[in-house]
């Protein structure tokens, strides 16, 4: 299927968030958030506990109705129409969702069943990882293969829009590449996907858009690359651990800089005030190859998703106090 | 036809009675591996006519004590499937977010509560085979209408499920354990199971006979015996509560 078939009329995004607020009593849990997410894409939404993450995703899943405003998954509302809606989503949630004396492959097959379109079990569970899982009470899975179960079961239609909670928490190395690979095979599919976590470099590697909520709203969202440019800017310093004691001031003296610009923080490491320019960075290679002292380790500073974002959530935090 | 609507034709939940039939195969096998539920539906039942029927604690205006404890016990069995069996299981369903994952799939509210009805019933098939042999072992001659008692059986399944639903729904899994439980051990007392109503105080007796406990086990006494048809009453509070509780469990009723 195309990544047109997947919107509500064969264009346009696949989810639309209007303006949506979601109260609990007093608290006010999600304010006046909107966004889109496209066929084709991943939407990671990222924000600390408490931000409106999962209150926004169980919205768009139809759990929740929104206190205001609007949500449309494939131009129909979550809440009423799960009906129609619920072949064409995959869900998974942040934990459990299995009865815990039921192994992979009982699950695996019970869900397919509740589908139009069946599918081979085993077929499933291989792509899973979790051949030799499959008859094991999810009782007894590890956390990672509880996680890909879950995954398992939130692809099982085939979907066109996926919610995913959370996919990568604690899941080892091994785990993350096997959701990796099944998450990059869903985008290329065409399904719309939208993510929630904490693993800012896993969002990093998959998303195509992130949306970073703090208080219940959208402090910033747009591609890896429009939140790095747009991210608040300050220093980000550069470290660099050397195989012997060098003078921090010499250094910034070869570098153009004036002294302290280069600070030892502990033996054989020093911090850079900022990121060095390309042609900082050629002279200190120089310098240090001079001295016939080698780089142990050098961070450059650039900016990753991780600086971003903790640098929006911490200005975020200081606005609130 | 569009690729948007064959794709929505693709993509659609499998037929009702597909979900029904997968469903309600995997009800009876979670039952079925559920230890002590199987204590609850069968164990309990089948010891408490084995001894009451040996003992002979309480006297009845029957010539023997099986007669007035084998439709008692069968009207135990529905309620420890139906209320208990079938309300804690689903309370820790709620609990594990099973119930909660469901609800995005194509299976569906309705289909979810026809198939837990439906492996109810399938478990009381076996606990109605085993508890009428046991009961035969031990003299009981029954006879009666089969049709009342498949009519009054199913009532009574209807409305302890409906409770049973309504207290999984409402309240968190171990205080709905314990709720449950309780409730169970106030209707054995008070259902007319193994204590005959005609012991009880007045005022008691009269609460009882509106309860479902007793209704069922008055309704089974006469569509089993040799003593007429089931009263109206029986037929009355029983069809009261098969239409309130599950009404008051579809209200109440969360996923999650």
């Amino acid at each position: 299927m195309d990544a047109a078939s997947r919107t509500a009329g064969g264009g346009g995004p696949a989810v639309i968030c209007s303006d949506m607020s979601m109260t609990y009593g007093e608290l006010t849990a999600v304010a006046s958030l909107s966004f889109e997410a496209y066929p084709g894409r991943i939407l990671a939404i990222l924000g600390p506990n408490g931000a409106g993450k999962t209150s926004t995703i169980e919205a768009l899943e139809g759990y929740r109705r929104p206190s205001g405003g609007e949500v449309r998954v494939l131009g129909l509302d979550p809440a009423g129409d799960s009906r129609r809606l619920a072949p064409r989503i995959g869900v998974m949630l942040q934990e459990g969702g299995v009865y815990p004396s039921m192994t992979p492959q009982q699950v695996i097959r019970l869900f397919s069943g509740y589908y139009r379109r069946s599918c081979d079990p085993d077929r499933v569970l291989g792509e899973a990882g979790l051949t030799a899982a499959a008859r094991t009470p999810y009782r007894r899975l590890s956390g990672g293969e509880r996680q890909r179960l879950s995954l398992a079961l939130a692809l099982l239609p085939n979907p066109d829009v996926a919610f995913l909670d959370e996919p990568t928490a604690g899941v080892d190395p091994e785990g993350r590449l096997a959701i990796r690979g099944l998450l990059e095979e869903l985008r290329e599919s065409g399904a719309c996907v939208i993510l929630t976590t904490h693993e800012l470099a896993e969002a990093e590697r998959l998303a195509d858009e992130v949306l970073i909520l703090a208080r219940g709203r959208c402090v910033m969202r747009g591609t890896l690359k429009e939140i790095l440019a747009a991210s608040p800017d300050g220093p980000v310093p550069a470290r660099l651990r050397t195989s012997v004691r060098i003078d921090a001031d010499e250094l910034c003296r070869h570098l153009g800089e004036a002294p302290g610009w280069v600070v030892e923080e502990a033996s054989c490491t020093y911090e850079l005030r900022v990121a060095p320019s390309p042609d900082q960075l050629a002279a200190m290679t120089a310098y240090l190859a001079a001295e016939n002292v080698a780089i142990e380790a050098l961070d450059t500073g650039a900016r990753n998703l991780e600086d971003a974002y903790l640098q929006v959530v911490r200005g975020e935090r200081l606005e609130e106090r | 036809m569009t690729e948007v609507a064959r794709a929505a034709e693709e993509k659609a939940g499998a037929p009702l009675h597909r979900r029904l039939i997968v469903q309600s195969k995997a009800e009876v096998a979670m039952a079925l591996r559920r230890g002590e539920s199987l204590l609850v539906t069968l164990g309990i039942p089948l010891i408490l006519l084995v001894f009451f029927a040996e003992v002979h604690a309480f006297t009845v205006a029957h010539e023997k004590p099986i007669d007035f404890l084998a439709p008692g016990i069968l009207a135990l069995a529905v309620m420890s499937t139906a209320m208990v069996s079938l309300g804690i299981a689903t309370g820790f369903e709620r609990g594990y977010k099973y119930l909660k994952r469901l609800g995005s799939t194509p299976l569906g509210r309705p289909a979810l509560i026809t198939a837990k009805v439906a492996g109810v019933l399938v478990l009381e098939i076996i606990q109605v085979a085993l508890i009428l042999a046991v009961a035969a072992g031990l003299g009981w001659n029954g006879g009666g209408n089969a049709g009342e008692v498949i009519a009054v059986m199913i009532l009574g399944t209807i409305a302890f499920s409906g409770i049973g639903l309504l207290l999984a729904g409402s309240l968190k899994a171990e205080v709905n354990l314990a709720v449950t439980n309780g409730l169970y051990i106030v209707l054995l007392l008070v259902g007319d199971m193994i204590v005959p109503l005609s012991r009880y105080p007045g005022w008691l007796a009269a609460i009882a006979k509106a309860l479902p406990a007793a209704a069922l086990a008055e309704g089974l006494s006469h569509s089993l015996g040799h003593s007429g048809g089931v009263p109206g009453s029986s037929w009355a509070v029983l069809i009261i509560w098969a239409v309130a509780a599950p009404a008051a469990a579809a209200l109440a009723w969360r996923w999650e």
